[in-house]
């Protein structure tokens, strides 16, 4: 939605690339625009056409579980809203009759004259976004997908479970309608299998499995859920838990990869026979079947790569060098998200900040050359005099409407005093919702406008913005949540949820009988970034940053740069670490606008979002000198390391080491595998269990890499990996079917099983488990190395003097864990590399790409816009308590000199609105701008005037 | 050097990519193989963890 109002993107869809020439700066792009047969232009997005189309076609929106017309909208709240015609089943089109829809449509809007057209664009860089695709699950030959109605993909379950999908969100299954009880889940369908699908690991199905699961269980708690899987690959920030989660709300996992399924004509039911872990045959009866299918490119990935001149790997995504993630082989053409590698949700953004920022590092000296600022009409005056409400309610589809009488509510609101109109939507939130509400601001002369939909968390914003293009203050609005606290909370109860939404409104229109226009503060920012960490991420951050043209400060507290990454020597994929640490570091040193400071601890970080001073203390030879910095923005990029445990005899024997250890002897060459050697490693040490709740995502790929090591030096050496699950995701899954080619003996072991080491003879001995003998099994060790948890770098004073809020793992916190990766808590705050989650180089340089996105984007602009909401304090009744100051959150409020005494002064920039102050002010000196106790006290007034 | 951009792709990636873009002060043009934006995503009905809707 956002993208579709900014002045300075434009949205050119029916389109595809057909030609790229030129180079990085200056391209010329030939894109092809195909017919809509719509005038975007005159169509309205009303849908009078639909109806008069004969043409009935499943509708691939809900995954061709439920239909639609030949002449429709791509969904509800499209973008652009204007509709669109099915060229491959339009009856005119086809077979020259029909046309009905011209006929129904009363702006004129369609055209069947238009032609498919070539456009020439001129642009200084390209990005790559095409996606992913399912895999066809019909080439699943043994999981009966084309025959048996009640196998599902994936995606179609997500649909069958969506209050807006086909179903109505009444979980149901396919071939009857009735309520499955039991259902199986069956994972790597068409992953991690040469047979069918393809070889490497899809990444996010394990999540999204977990996911449908629970959530199939919030819908209906009696459901009998089972999910077959080989390893459950939840490696990403918080999953674990989510895995325990699962678990904890009787969802059963079963280790074993399934083979076939058998289908039940009678009944539909499907039959899964499958082999235990402990080698026993077992026979099952589901009622519906769901496969997470893996994800392969998308169409028209290789059309494009053709087109662009863009080089695929051998699986057909774009082919990217582990120390450049979103380049492509094109200079100035940059990857992003699934056209890349397949990727959950919050990697797609990260990848998609990231490679704004390559690109905006090329194009830095032409920025702003071609961009107009958004002009809106000027704001007319609203005062109390004459008040004139709207009202809209919003169905959100059967969202609300299902449960809420959305019409009653409407006339019940129309009622309400200084009410001039009410109205109702099916969503409010879509384009053409827009321009219904701008229209009645400005025909009904409206000065206040109430909005009954979802929450203002994630939508007030859009409104907000909406109201002040048709010339109103962005305060004037209230928004009523009868989404969570009447459809939601009340499903059940649909007369009182309609009640309780009536209540709602009632109050919120007489807090917005009260409300008044407010300014919004504007602070300059300073010019600058200051990086705190000078690893791979960090460096990578400052380097971007000063690129894009903007001077930075690199504060790294060790002597040397380099981070982790000094302890990396080889790569999986064979590139050379060091060899680019030392490129990068020759970089950052010469270039002219980053300033490092070694050796260097940070004091005290104060400020906010465009004014930050941070002060730090640096050593040098013996002496401390204490630098003052003043910057924007700041980038925390301080880390992690690795647990050093005391498990299996580490620190007691000389031949237990860590994974790193062992890596840098090989590297180093004091550890020369020998024929007959033994080494094994053991994975998750002190890892996935309750002191460190969470997988740390690299270490099994870290283990992958050092037995392949010790195979290309000696192939006569035994390596065994003890694991619990292999979590080589993505096209790290090659390595691992490498290692197992190459003769490394993977052993599974159980969390309640761990396995034991003793040492005899100067030996080391092992003894596990095995699953499939049902027995212990013996191994002597030479070497013995553990893959253990990555721990979050983390100081007592440095906690003190920046208070970010982190994780229950440890690490810093995200503000949005899907939308907004990179951002902490705190504007002008942000968070790359493994001080946001144990990460692989690649993922560590696309979060320090698109953290100096972000921060870029508050430089580059020179402003920060406050919200409103803020709190104001009246000095001349303020008596210089010093409550607020001393409870405010965010440190916000300080206390100035005035006459004799002191008195409460708000920093605008850095205040929330949270309205801590304003409760503990013992004079109610402070007052929060969108809060008055007047507007909180006329509410539950309002509340009390039952009907 | 030309200060636009074209981004390939309406799906969340590319919605992202181009918002950044054109808040960091460059023009964007946003290229989409079907009749609207929003991809993948605008079918997923809540996302984790929240259960927020997609759009």
């Amino acid at each position: 939605m956002e993208a579709g109002r900014s002045p300075n993107i434009e949205i050119i869809t029916n389109a595809e690339v057909k030609e790229v020439t030129g180079i990085a700066g200056n391209f010329s792009v030939k894109v092809l625009k195909h017919p809509r047969y719509i005038d975007a232009t005159k169509c309205t997005g009303c849908g009078f056409c639909s109806p008069y189309c004969p043409m009935t076609i499943p509708d691939p929106y809900d995954q061709n579980l439920s239909q639609k017309k030949a002449i429709d909208i791509l969904y509800t709240q499209a973008i652009p809203s204007t509709y669109y015609i099915e060229t491959d089943y339009c009856l005119f089109l086809n077979r020259r009759e029909c046309k009905q829809c011209t006929k129904a449509c009363q702006s004129g809007a369609i055209n069947f004259d238009q032609k498919p057209e070539i456009a020439d664009y001129q642009v200084g860089s390209i990005i790559l976004a095409t996606g992913f695709k399912s895999i066809n699950p019909s080439r699943l030959h043994a999981y009966r997908y084309k025959d048996a109605p009640n196998v599902v993909t994936g995606m179609e379950f997500e649909r069958i479970s969506s209050a807006s999908g086909p179903y109505l969100g009444k979980i149901s299954r396919p071939s009857d309608l009735k309520k499955p009880h039991k259902i199986a889940f069956i994972q790597c369908a068409g992953s991690r299998s040469t047979v069918s699908g393809n070889s490497y690991c899809s990444s996010v199905c394990c999540k999204y499995a977990v996911k449908d699961a629970i959530v199939a269980l919030e819908h209906e708690s009696d459901l009998d859920i089972t999910i077959f899987f080989m390893d459950m690959r939840m490696y990403s920030k918080g999953l674990d838990a989510f895995y325990e989660r699962a678990r904890g709300a009787g969802v059963k996992f079963v280790r074993s990869r399934i083979s076939e399924i058998k289908r039940d004509v009678h009944t539909e039911d499907l039959i899964i026979k499958y082999v235990t872990e402990d080698g026993d045959l077992k026979e099952d009866i589901f009622n519906l079947v769901v496969l997470p299918t893996g994800l392969e490119p998308s169409d028209g990935s290789f059309s494009l790569a053709r087109a662009t001149a863009v080089k695929l790997n051998k699986y057909g995504f774009c082919d990217t060098n582990l120390f450049l993630p979103l380049s492509t082989n094109r200079e100035g053409i940059f990857a992003a998200g699934g056209f890349r590698e397949p990727v959950a949700l919050p990697d797609s953004v990260v990848q998609a900040s990231g490679a704004a920022a390559y690109a905006s590092e090329l194009l830095y000296t032409a920025r702003g050359t071609l961009i107009s600022e958004k002009e809106f009409p000027e704001e007319f005056s609203a005062s109390v005099d004459g008040l004139r409400i709207g009202v809209f309610v919003c169905h959100c589809g059967k969202n609300i409407g299902g449960v809420v009488d959305v019409p009653e509510v409407k006339k019940y609101a129309a009622e309400l005093p200084d009410v001039v109109m009410s109205t109702e939507n099916l969503y409010s939130c879509s384009e053409d919702a827009q321009s219904i509400i701008t229209g009645a601001i400005v025909r009904e002369k409206l000065n206040r406008v109430v909005i009954a939909a979802c929450t203002p968390r994630t939508h007030e914003p859009l409104f907000q913005q909406t109201i002040r293009e048709a010339g109103l203050n962005r305060c004037l609005i209230e928004m009523v949540n009868i989404r969570d606290q009447c459809s939601w909370v009340h499903s059940q109860e649909k007369e009182e949820a309609t009640k309780k939404a009536k209540d709602l409104i009632r109050m919120a229109v007489a807090k917005a009988r009260l409300i008044q226009p407010l300014d919004e503060h504007v602070i300059d920012v300073i010019p600058r970034g200051l990086v705190i960490g000078g690893g791979l991420a960090g460096m990578t951050a400052a380097l971007s940053l000063a690129n894009q043209g903007f001077e930075c400060y690199l504060v790294e507290k060790k002597a040397e740069l380099g981070g982790s990454l000094l302890n990396i020597y080889y790569t999986l994929q064979g590139e050379d670490p060091q060899a680019y640490l030392k490129q990068i570091v020759d970089r950052i040193n010469q270039h002219e606008h980053i300033k490092v400071y070694t050796n260097a601890e940070v004091q005290s970080v104060d400020g906010f979002v465009g004014n930050f001073r941070t002060v730090l203390s640096i050593s040098q030879g013996g002496e401390r000198e204490t630098v003052e910095l003043e910057h924007g923005i700041l980038i925390l990029a301080t880390g992690a390391k690795i647990f050093p445990t005391t498990e299996y005899l580490y620190g007691k024997n000389e031949n237990v080491l860590l994974q790193p250890e062992l890596e840098k002897k090989l590297a180093l060459g004091s550890f020369v595998p020998a024929t007959g050697d033994t080494v094994v490693m053991i994975q998750c040490v002190g890892s996935r269990n309750d002191e460190h709740p969470y997988c740390s995502s690299i270490c099994c790929s870290m283990a992958v890499k050092n037995a392949l090591k010790i195979k290309e030096m000696n192939p006569s050496t035994n390596v065994y990996i003890l694991y619990r699950d292999m979590n080589t995701y993505g096209f790290r899954e090659e390595y691992y079917t490498k290692a197992r080619n190459n003769g490394v003996v993977f052993l599974r072991y159980d969390r309640q099983h761990k396995p034991e080491v003793t040492e005899s003879d100067n030996r080391l001995m092992i003894t596990v488990k095995d699953h499939i003998l049902g027995r212990d099994v013996r191994i002597h060790a030479d070497v013995l190395a553990l893959s253990t948890a990555i721990i979050p770098e983390k100081d007592e004073t440095f906690e003190k003097i920046l208070a970010i809020p982190r994780s229950s793992e440890g690490f810093f916190m995200e503000s949005h864990v899907q939308l907004r990766p990179v951002d902490s808590y705190v504007d002008g705050i942000f968070i790359c590399g493994m001080a946001h989650f144990p990460k692989s180089i690649d993922e560590s340089i696309s979060q320090a790409k698109a953290s100096a996105s972000k921060a870029a984007i508050f430089l580059s602009k020179g402003q920060v816009k406050a919200e409103p909401i803020v709190s104001s304090c009246d000095t001349e009744i303020c008596i210089g308590c010093t409550l607020c100051a001393y409870f405010c959150p965010y440190s916000a409020i300080k206390m100035t000199k005035k006459d004799k005494g002191k008195r409460a002064e708000i920093i605008v920039a850095a205040c929330k609105g949270c309205g801590v102050c304003a409760s503990y002010c013992p004079t109610k000196a402070i007052s929060m701008g969108r809060f008055t106790d007047a507007q909180i006290h006329a509410q539950i007034e309002a509340f009390g005037e039952y009907e | 050097m030309i200060g636009a951009v074209m981004v390939v792709g309406g799906g969340i990636a590319g919605i992202q990519a181009s918002m950044d873009l054109a808040d960091n002060g460059f023009f964007v043009y946003l290229v989409e193989k079907s009749s609207a934006i929003g991809g993948l995503m605008a079918s997923l009905d809540k996302t984790f963890p929240t259960n927020d809707c997609s759009i």
